[in-house]
């Protein structure tokens, strides 16, 4: 089966580092491409193509202010990413938890052989 | 400074593009952690966490030696990992690759560091993986099993606030 072309979802869309700036961005609210093209130092079609993957996967929304296109981010649309990243935190967490058990029980072994060598 | 807890939490970092850096302290000197992140009956114990049980820890603890964990998750299936050590410094770093079983090969294997830093009889653990492309990276996190990116998580964590 073929690899999931790089738009396919909002992980895929959202790994690459200048989206994820675009993104950074649009937190403190709506912006029109040329505010985006200023802040990320980058020309205008490389942004918009950005935008353009961060659509399709609805990361962002665009609408029409007369001439000027704006960008807002679509939070519905990350959150199941969120959620995803909070749960990949937790499972590692899970499993040093379990090791601290076993840490616990080496520190009282050790312990232990000390006093009964002496 | 607040006393700090035996369980902190993993914190899940990504210092570059093609990095995922995990970070754990424990209330244990290092030779205590290396010998539970390093014999497989210790192994055993822990890896799995609480998402299902280990079946499988082979270690064959030398440089060009072979590891492989298998546990069975919760749902019934198997995850199964394996790699090849690297560099071992006894107590310090270990350094292997990882392969996930049950996907396609991308490019070459993750290579993960593990460093162990003691102060005070407590040892901060890092693992530190590297993946070799973007698109391994991308795979990784389109699976779902190994991946974290801080900055997202300040976006989002942001959005989410906002959200309510």
């Amino acid at each position: 089966m073929a690899r999931a072309a790089t738009t396919a979802d909002t992980f895929n869309a959202v790994a690459e580092p200048r989206r994820r700036e675009i993104l950074e961005v649009l937190v403190a609210g709506e912006r029109p491409v040329n505010d985006l093209v200023h802040v990320l130092g980058l020309a205008q079609p490389q942004v918009s193509k950005h935008l353009r993957v961060l659509r399709e996967v609805g990361a962002v929304d665009v609408r029409e202010d007369g001439r000027r296109r704006l960008y807002r981010l679509n939070g519905e649309s990350l959150k199941p990413m969120h959620e995803w990243l909070k749960q990949f935190e937790q499972s590692w967490s899970e499993r040093f938890e379990a090791l601290d058990d076993v840490l616990d029980d080496l520190k009282q072994k050790e312990q232990g052989d000390g006093v009964g060598d002496e | 400074m607040e006393s700090v807890t035996s369980s902190g939490k993993a914190k899940v970092t990504l210092p570059t593009d093609e990095e995922i850096l995990i970070t754990r302290e424990f209330d244990a000197p290092r030779h205590l952690v290396y010998r539970a992140w390093t014999t497989p009956e210790l192994v055993m114990r822990w890896w799995s966490g609480h998402r299902g049980a280990m079946k499988i820890a082979d270690i064959d603890l030398r440089v060009g030696g072979m590891w492989r964990y298998v546990m069975e998750a919760n749902g019934g299936f198997e995850v199964a990992f394996h790699g090849e050590y690297r560099e071992i410094v006894p107590d310090e770093r270990i350094v292997t690759t990882e392969v996930f079983e049950g996907m396609p090969e991308v490019g070459e294997p993750a290579l993960n560091t593990v460093t162990f830093t003691e102060a005070d009889g407590r040892t901060t653990l890092e693992l530190l993986s590297t993946v070799s492309s973007k698109e391994m990276r991308d795979m990784i996190i389109a699976t779902g099993m190994e991946a974290g990116m801080q900055e997202q998580m300040d976006v989002l964590e942001e959005l989410a606030i906002s959200l309510r």
